[in-house]
């Protein structure tokens, strides 16, 4: 440790560590634009600027090292001055449409703006005029309002291993885009939605799928069953000031159907059903010779990625579709003929963590007789927005049980949420389905937390089955190149595209903190820990949904309704 | 001819090219060593005599073929020179060299009769190319043209032609950069060699540590030559000093400035200098890998680097086991696209690496982390081109030369309104009147001198009354200025400043990276702020006055933010061309922005045209060029022009045979 002294204090500081992680361990808060933690500082933003004694420049707190005996000013008057600066020139060409701007009340600008007391146009000047870019199923980019930060184009890269957009151009021409300056929806954006999540502007969206949602409910010849992902209910409650991993899926239940919806099943429910198609896909694959590793196939932005980088691992995929699809599928194809709805009047509407999804439900392969199983994705932070417009107190509200058939799920499903949930749920089911006995012990530690990738040896039958399971796709590329270069150790990879899985997806609320994320994963372990139904093949409605409709897991209704195929993307990469 | 490396002396000399001893290159030159014998020294001294041109066998005629003299006509006087050779039979050895940095005397060519001194022709176009030569050939050159001869003992001089130490351009210079640019052929690793070249890297192979390098050139005093003037053996030392298996050595080569060009010049004339200095600066931090990062509108100079870089690693300069030393040396040349912000180090090396030139914050510094990675020094290529004859030489010798902080000489690109252009190397502490008025001869037509702008975008303007200043690192910073790479443009009385400000931060925002908010949106903002004050009322709508005195109040004080705040060396003195106008200049400020006056008479769209009644005839010239149809009147009558409408180009100026037009 050494010590440095700030703002006439001296406080302890860890050598080698900069300015600014040294600050905010001390509780001194000063702002950043373009911080991302746990990545290299860019330095892009100067918005963290301080003063150092015997320094003739202001210094970048975010990535200049302290020094033993520094003397650091946070907020001196040229400190304050240039960040109050630096705010007014990005206003200076920033269109003046905050209100109708969808991060209006959560911008960063905004809020930089307003604290810094910035009150007056003193810097007026034209941008360079620039489309918004609409072609993406998923995301939304309107770089007028972009700053420049240079976030999204880290995180893409540093994290996700994508890089479908960089920076063009020079000087004040300088904006993001994608190869050949296209649109996103014919570029390598495999549609996660991370770089939405550290857009400090309203720059970058999801697609909006409200108004859509809202035309069904209001019409009254449509049945609007709506599913929502197992983990939205643990992160929905912070939109509405609440503790960060409050499990709220009841009173979510009843919001839902305040707001108009017909029917609220949980897609936790169709995450069993994936766990009995996987497992058995995986057992299959294992006793017969199929090929390997067998990968998960949950998370769509993974698939994208997998069918736009790695088309040779594409028969590694698993077959199954994700649980939303699954869930679309069976609404459509077993309870709308049960009910004597038909099909055609039903809109399926999904709540999911992720922008990819949106895509996902576009996909070709996701209709069938040119009608898609799901008609329409909300993120969690679009149904935020619906509760808020419908005026529901969600605080006084008392909770309601999910709907009949497809509400009941098992905790393994419900775990699908975090990243090594799903692996933890097959090999749950795998087990069983190998030995016909229930593991001794469920939980499987070494696949829960936030390590990019997790592996484990575990012994089913007496035969020790190799598991991998990686977060963020940057993690996903080193397990898939090790599979290139030759790795044979493995029977089975879970890839969640975002890192920590869905919790942490492209559809959830901004601006959250590892503590943060790390509650929301903590709640699903809880209720797992808490839940008398553990295993997605003892879910007594899945079991009945087979006998009822699909037969068998993998025969051929279910295989049908509940499998897909993928394609190899020819996109500039 | 046989090269310096493949003479055979005797059939004792077991030198051979592929066979590389440590003293291989003493042995060639002043040899033999690995035998006795006195013919077979002077076997040698003959052949080094030969290629220093000390007693040539026929007539040689040089032509400098820069980039420079290419613009001013050398190539079709290159091909005038080969059909006279033809036409008239002439035995004549034909040799295309570089730049000799008289800019403005080119197309030069020299002419070596055996017996007597080289004598240089200045403004050689292709059609005088017979005239010249026929006289030069016959022993009456041309003397109005001759713009000096090379003197040296034993040779009988022209008479009538002035020594070319004494010429104005040339006497007060101290060439030891460009000592041999405009005088040896580039392509001849042999030329270089036998004018002492790469016997510093030889000897510092053999007889030096790494450490003891670095140590010379630290004490020599030179520092860096390509703007933020940091000590260069102090940079090698914290490079020598980190321990990888892996260091790299680059020469920055992306000259950016504009109106610099002492780095093309000395990469087309004397390549051989930079790669032994790049050479021994690797050697010197331990890389075996060094880069020259140089700009691709720099096709000639890529070109004989190229050519250099394959002589010097068959003559096992570079390579592996250099001069059987133990070292490897493996130089590439990458390209970069042109953008000035990758003559900035950080985003040099990202270039480098295949990624956007974008810099990043330092620390870390690249000596501890900097290409891959990995230990990295970066030197332009000025610097390098001095650390040979610092190495051999030693470093009182370079030392003793300079003021009290900034040792050795400076290459300046002087350009502007001034009588002789070109490119200057003076010893540092030279006044600025000394290169403006004694070398470049002061301003022409008797024009006022106005200031002169110092180190191109990232610098400042020192004006007249200051000029007795001496040139150095820190003198020039307390003018306002940088040394930056070296550029010098002259400014008269028809220069107007707040146009010059405007020239360079309209360079500046165009080439700002795009990564850092105050350089991104401070320069363009003050762009914008000068462009209003620069623009004629009539162009003005709405509340933009208002926003014109706005600006300037916002002026200095956005230009200490983006100085104090941005990212790189760019932002940090993107504003320094405004900031150091204005303190010299205000009242030209004042008199854009109150009186709405231009004085210099430059920023068009702020004159006031208007025709004196009294000496119009109504001739209706004016009228009929007025490109905006701002002029009024009826034929034999005096005609007016409506102020509104005129967009102040001059052309009814010109026009007018009358002189009636004024213009204030």
């Amino acid at each position: 440790m050494i010590n440095i002294t700030v703002n006439d204090r001296q406080i302890e500081a860890r050598e080698g560590e900069t300015i600014l992680s040294a600050l905010r361990r001390e509780g001194i808060s000063v702002p950043t634009l373009c911080f991302v933690e746990g990545l290299q500082p860019s330095g892009a933003c100067r918005m963290c600027v301080v003063e150092i004694e015997g320094q003739n420049r202001l210094v970048p707190s975010c990535s200049f090292p302290v020094e033993p005996g520094m003397r650091i000013r946070t907020h001196s008057s040229s400190a304050i001055a240039a960040r109050k600066t630096i705010i007014e020139l990005l206003l200076a060409s920033h269109p003046d449409d905050c209100l109708y701007c969808v991060r209006n009340g959560g911008c960063d600008l905004q809020l930089l703006a307003q604290d810094l007391g910035v009150r007056q146009r003193r810097y007026r000047g034209a941008g360079t005029p620039q489309n918004m870019d609409l072609s993406s199923p998923a995301i939304v980019r309107e770089p007028s309002k972009c700053i420049l930060c240079g976030k999204c184009v880290r995180v893409c890269e540093e994290i996700q291993g994508v890089s479908a957009i960089d920076f063009i151009g020079r000087g004040s021409r300088a904006r993001i885009g994608t190869a050949f300056d296209e649109g996103l929806n014919v570029s390598s954006c495999i549609n996660c939605g991370q770089c939405i999540k550290v857009c400090p502007t309203g720059a970058l969206s999801e697609r909006s799928s409200i108004a859509a949602v809202l035309d069904a409910i209001n019409d009254p010849g449509k049945t609007v069953v709506v599913q929502h992902a197992p983990s939205i209910s643990v992160t929905i409650a912070e939109e509405f000031g609440m503790k960060p991993g409050s499990d709220i899926a009841d009173i979510m239940t009843a919001a839902l159907r305040r707001m108009g919806f017909d029917r609220v099943f949980d897609t936790a429910f169709s995450a069993d059903l994936t766990i009995m198609e996987e497992a058995g896909e995986l057992v299959s694959r294992i006793r017969n010779g199929g090929r390997l590793p067998l990968m998960t196939s949950c998370s769509p932005a993974w698939i994208k990625f997998v069918e736009t980088f790695y088309p040779s691992l594409i028969g590694n995929l698993s077959t199954c579709k994700s649980p939303q699809q699954m869930m679309g599928a069976v609404v459509k194809g077993c309870w709308a003929p049960r009910e004597g709805i038909s099909p055609d009047d039903v809109f399926s509407v999904s709540i999911m963590p992720c922008t990819a999804k949106k895509f996902e439900a576009e996909r070709p392969e996701m209709s069938r007789d040119g009608k898609a199983d799901i008609d329409a994705v909300l993120t969690t932070r679009e149904l935020a927005q619906m509760i808020r417009m419908f005026g529901l107190d969600l605080a006084n509200m008392k909770g309601e049980p999910a709907d009949t058939p497809f509400g009941e799920r098992s905790s393994a499903g419900k775990i699908f949420g975090a990243s090594g949930g799903v692996m933890e749920a097959a090999v749950r089911t795998a087990h069983f389905m190998i030995t016909g006995k229930e593991m001794d012990n469920l939980r499987i530690p070494a696949l829960r937390g936030f390590d990019g990738i997790k592996e484990a040896s575990i012994e089913v039958g007496g035969v020790g089955i190799g598991v991998a399971v990686a977060s963020g796709l940057g993690n996903a590329r080193k397990l898939l190149d090790s599979l290139v270069a030759g790795r044979t150790d493995l029977h089975f990879i879970e890839i969640m595209s975002c890192p920590g899985g869905c919790i942490a997806g492209g559809g959830q609320p901004t601006g959250t903190s590892p503590e943060v994320l790390k509650a929301r994963m903590q709640a699903l372990y809880n209720i797992d820990r808490d839940s008398a139904l553990r295993t997605s093949h003892s879910n007594p409605s899945v079991r009945r949904l087979y006998e009822e409709c699909l037969g068998e897991p993998g025969d051929h209704k279910a295989h049908e309704l509940l499998h897909t195929s993928y394609v190899a993307r020819d996109v500039p990469r | 001819m046989e090269g310096l490396l493949d003479i055979r002396c005797c059939d004792k000399c077991w030198h051979r090219r592929e066979r590389f001893c440590p003293e291989s290159l003493e042995c060639a030159t002043t040899g033999p060593l690995c035998h006795e014998g006195r013919e077979c020294g002077e076997i040698r001294s003959r052949a080094i005599s030969s290629l220093r041109r000390e007693s040539p066998m026929r007539p040689v005629i040089f032509v400098g073929t820069g980039t420079c003299g290419l613009g001013a006509g050398a190539g079709k006087t290159l091909e005038a020179i080969g059909r006279w050779r033809e036409s008239t039979g002439r035995d004549a050895e034909l040799i295309e060299v570089g730049c000799v940095g008289a800019c403005y005397l080119e197309p030069i060519v020299d002419v070596l009769i055996p017996g007597r001194p080289r004598l240089s022709f200045s403004s050689v176009s292709a059609d005088r190319v017979g005239t010249l030569l026929d006289g030069a050939f016959s022993g009456s050159p041309s003397k109005d043209d001759a713009i000096g001869q090379y003197m040296s003992q034993g040779l009988v001089p022209w008479e009538g032609v002035q020594d070319i130490a004494e010429h104005p351009f040339f006497s007060r210079q101290k060439r030891w950069v460009l000592a041999n640019c405009g005088i040896i052929d580039p392509s001849s690793i042999d030329e270089y060699i036998a004018n002492g070249g790469y016997r510093a890297y030889s000897m510092a192979l053999r007889t030096r540590t790494p450490a003891e390098v670095c140590d010379i050139v630290e004490r020599s005093g030179l520092r860096g030559r390509g703007g933020g003037g940091f000590p260069t053996g102090r940079k090698w030392k914290l490079a020598l000093a980190q321990s990888s298996d892996t260091k790299y050595m680059i020469c920055n080569a992306d000259e950016g400035d504009p109106g610099a060009f002492m780095d093309r010049a000395v990469i087309e004339g004397d390549p051989h200098r930079l790669i032994e200095g790049l050479a021994i600066a690797s050697y010197a931090i331990g890389a075996s890998h060094a880069y020259v990062y140089i700009r691709a509108e720099y096709p000639l100079a890529i070109r004989r680097l190229r050519e250099a870089m394959d002589a010097a690693r068959e003559h096992g300069l570079i390579g592996r086991n250099i001069l059987d030393s133990g070292i490897d040396l493996d130089i590439v040349v990458k390209m970069g696209a042109g953008a000035f912000v990758c003559g900035e180090e950080t985003a040099l090396m990202h270039s480098i690496e295949g990624r956007r030139g974008m810099p990043r914050p330092r620390p870390p510094y690249p000596a501890v982390s900097g290409l891959f990675g990995r230990p990295t020094a970066i030197n332009n290529v000025e610097t390098l081109a001095n650390v040979p004859d610092i190495v051999r030489n030693g470093a009182e010798w370079f030392s003793s030369l300079g003021t009290a902080g900034s040792k050795g000489t400076k290459v300046f690109a002087l350009s502007g309104k001034v009588l002789r252009t070109g490119l200057v190397e003076v010893a540092m502490g030279t006044t600025l009147n000394e290169i403006i008025n004694e070398i470049g001869g002061g301003t022409p037509d008797g024009k006022a001198f106005k200031a002169v702008q110092i180190g191109g975008p990232s610098g400042g303007c020192i004006p007249a009354g200051h000029l007795d200043i001496q040139i150095d690192y820190e003198s020039l910073k307390s003018f306002g200025a940088i040394m930056g790479s070296g550029g010098l443009v002259v400014m008269d009385e028809d220069n107007c400043m707040v146009d010059v400000a405007r020239f360079f931060m309209d360079f500046i925002q165009r080439e700002s990276c795009g990564k850092c908010i105050p350089c991104r949106e401070g320069t363009k903002r003050m762009l914008e702020i000068l462009n209003a004050i620069t623009t004629g009322r009539r162009e003005e709508k709405g509340s933009q006055a208002l926003e014109r005195f706005q600006g300037v109040m916002q002026l200095e004080q956005l230009g200490e933010v983006i100085r104090s705040t941005s990212l790189c060396g760019l932002g940090q003195t993107a504003p320094n061309p405004v900031l150091s106008t204005l303190r010299w200049f205000r009242d030209e400020y004042e008199a854009h922005v109150f009186d709405r006056k231009c004085k210099a008479g430059v920023c068009q769209s702020l004159l006031l045209y208007s025709i004196d009644p009294e000496k119009c005839r109504g001739c209706t010239l004016c009228a009929k060029k007025c490109p905006a149809g701002a002029i009024l009147g009826t034929p034999k009558a005096p005609h007016h022009i409506v102020p509104e409408r005129c967009v102040g180009c001059g052309t009814c100026r010109e026009a007018c045979p009358f002189a009636a037009i004024t213009v204030e």
